[in-house]
């Protein structure tokens, strides 16, 4: 599904230039769940942004589906993103003017998809996150949980390959966000990989796997006994 | 991609973001308000240019002597010139169908008088022909006929204010006018729209001034009337024409200025007129295209502001897999749908300006103000144009804004 091979990353800061990621070396297979894990600063984000080809390495390979991710015009970029991307980020990302269903709409009118088929699409979705009553409401107008749940129902939406999930809980309460977990394992359990940054343990070990950084490399990489959120709530 | 669509993502993002777009909207309302307005008083100025000049018949064509002053021939210099009736069958037969109409003047001012009033008067000696050359006309009575002409009647055609002066209220056609001794005979009353002083003039035949005070067959003027099929360029060939064979006749050297003049209306007005238009020809283009660039850059700027402000929506469109062309579309239209619809609002505010000045200006040389249907035709593709331009800039900068840039700035 993905293979990431001796990956450097460095920004620029004045003259100098900060090396943030010193050669990553990592894959994921088809169905997995992993958690990233590390300190703030560590180079998660920057990570989980080059796979989503939201920002490109400096140096390294990195094969998304069989397909070599580099040099992308913009256009292919966005046509990759669209095609085999989900996003899931830690402030929701939701387009302010846009009521619920025309936000997970959005990326099925990226594909092209009729308008008709589209907010069925969209709809269906937005039922499986529990959010049809809300469907024509502002994310304003909704609660952190509710406006999470439609940043996933969207994420799904185009049907991805990979779902990209920077602290998706990171602003919710805990009831909230292991509600918000049991959606993801669902989505895992129907087989969706998915890679998810996260700073808190709780949450991690309800993924299948946990990738550790620090000082720019993966330090531990370990499968672990997944914990139900459901059991939980 | 180019479908009803990406108009619903536009019209959702202007409805939704109403503020945004007055903000835009207002700017260009201002600058194609003002840029209608100064189009129609720009008109407004040119109207009334034209109704100053064309007052008198525009096609004609008046000759003047003076002295001369370049020796000719063997004559000298200083030489006094001066026209006679003969002169106007010469003309007439040497150029027939090109003139129109064409008469002999001679200006004199006297004393008229009658039973009950008096006043100084300027008196014209005139032929039949002069009325259609002054555009005067005829309210009561008639003109000078050519019998009156040959006989050297001892008949006037007065204005209508001489007949204000000297008769009050009463009809002066039929009565009679003391001029230096002599009695003439009122024939006709003419009004004028030249002004009050061609109103206050006195028309008599030519042939009776000449008999009676000069004593000889000299005139002051000619006045021609030339076919008015004739071009502007034709007109000015045939001035030159007659001049040019005056001249001969009178040994005038062709190139001598001041022996032989012609005040011809035709060029001097069109001269002026052109001047005038030119002028504002230039001013109005420049005033005109001052507001647009600002107009331009007003909405560049507010554009600009709009990206900075959509930074964000951007990134998640661009994450959600919007090219870079899509973007540049969605600002792209948004600017240009903003400016032609308030353009229009502009537009509407303006002629609605110009319509409520109307006629209350003409003190100000403005004389019904207003823009016409190519302009406002026009104006509506310089909008589209403006708003592209002013749109284009801040669209490609922001379909350039790096997904990440943009998502990390929430
Ligand atoms: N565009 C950038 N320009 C300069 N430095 C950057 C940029 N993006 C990230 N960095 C720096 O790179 C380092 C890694 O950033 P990153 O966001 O990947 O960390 P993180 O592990 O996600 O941290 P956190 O847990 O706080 O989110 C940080 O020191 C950050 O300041
Ligand atoms: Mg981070």
């Amino acid at each position: 599904m993905l293979e990431i091979k001796e990956l450097h990353k460095s920004y620029p800061i004045g003259d100098s230039s900060l090396h943030v990621l010193k050669g990553i070396n990592l894959s994921v297979k088809q169905g997995e769940m992993v958690a990233i894990m590390g300190s703030s600063g560590s180079g998660k984000s920057t990570l989980l942004n080059i796979i989503g080809m939201l920002d490109q390495a400096d140096s390294g390979e990195y094969i998304l589906d069989g397909l070599l991710i580099k040099n992308l015009t913009e256009k292919k970029a966005a046509l990759y993103r669209n095609k085999f991307l989900g996003f899931i980020f830690q402030s929701f990302n939701l387009i302010n003017y846009k009521n619920a269903l025309e936000n997970v709409a959005l990326p099925l009118y990226y594909q092209g998809m009729k308008r008709k088929d589209r907010q069925e699409l969209a709809m269906f979705h937005l039922e499986k996150v529990g959010l049809v009553d809300w469907a024509h409401h502002l994310p304003k107008e909704l609660s952190g949980g509710q406006n999470q749940r439609v940043a996933i129902a969207r994420a799904l939406a185009a049907n991805p390959k990979l779902l990209l999930a920077d602290e998706p809980t990171g602003a919710l309460d805990m009831n909230t966000s292991y509600e918000i977990m049991e959606f993801i394992q669902q989505l895992n359990d129907e087989g969706k990989t998915i890679l998810m940054v996260t700073h808190e343990d709780d949450i991690a070990h309800m993924c299948k796997r946990i990738v550790r950084l620090r000082d720019g490399v993966i330090m531990e990489d370990s499968k672990i006994d997944q914990v139900r959120a459901k059991k939980n709530v | 991609m180019f479908d009803l669509d990406i108009w619903r993502e536009i019209f959702q993002s202007i409805n939704k973001n109403k503020t945004r777009a007055i903000l835009t909207g207002f700017t260009v309302v201002f600058a194609i308000m003002l840029f209608t307005i100064l189009f129609g008083i720009a008109n407004g100025l040119e109207n009334t240019f034209k109704k100053l000049f064309l007052r008198t018949a525009d096609n004609a064509i008046t000759l003047y002597t003076g002295t001369t002053s370049k020796p000719y021939r063997g004559l000298q210099i200083g030489r006094r010139i001066f026209l006679n009736n003969e002169d106007l069958d010469f003309i007439k037969s040497e150029f027939g169908s090109q003139i129109e109409y064409i008469s002999g003047t001679l200006t004199r001012n006297y004393n008229l008088r009658n039973a009950k009033k008096k006043g100084d008067f300027t008196v014209m000696g005139v032929g039949p022909d002069y009325q259609y050359s002054e555009k005067a006309e005829i309210i009561d009575g008639r003109f000078i006929n050519l019998k009156d002409y040959n006989n050297k009647d001892k008949i006037l055609v007065i204005g209508r204010l001489v007949e204000d002066d000297l008769f009050e209220r009463e009809s002066a056609v039929s009565k009679y006018i003391d001029l230096e001794g002599v009695q003439y005979k009122v024939v006709g009353v003419f009004s004028d729209n030249g002004g009050d002083s061609q109103e206050r003039m006195v028309y008599a035949p030519t042939t009776t001034i000449q008999k009676l005070y000069t004593g000889n067959k000299k005139l002051d003027r000619i006045v021609i009337t030339y076919n008015p099929k004739l071009t502007v360029d034709q007109a000015l060939v045939l001035v030159d024409k007659i001049t040019l064979k005056l001249k001969n006749k009178y040994n005038i050297a062709p190139n001598d200025q001041r022996a032989l003049r012609t005040g011809n209306r035709i060029l001097t007005e069109k001269k002026r007129l052109d001047n005038i238009s030119s002028s504002l020809g230039i001013l109005i283009p420049i005033i005109g295209f001052g507001t647009l660039i600002a107009g331009i850059l007003g909405i560049s700027n507010i554009m600009i502001f709009i990206v900075k402000e959509r930074t964000k929506e951007i990134g998640i469109r661009k994450a959600l897999g919007a090219s870079p062309k899509s973007i540049v579309l969605i600002i792209l239209l948004e600017s240009i749908v903003i400016t032609t619809f308030t353009g229009y609002i502009g537009l509407l505010i303006g002629v609605g300006a110009l319509q409520a000045i109307g006629s209350s200006l003409e003190r100000y040389f403005i004389t019904d103000p207003g823009v016409n249907l190519s302009i406002v035709f026009s104006a509506t593709i310089v909008l589209i144009f403006a708003g592209t331009i002013a749109g284009f800039l801040p669209a490609k900068k922001a379909s350039k804004i790096k997904p990440i840039i943009a998502l990390r700035n929430g």
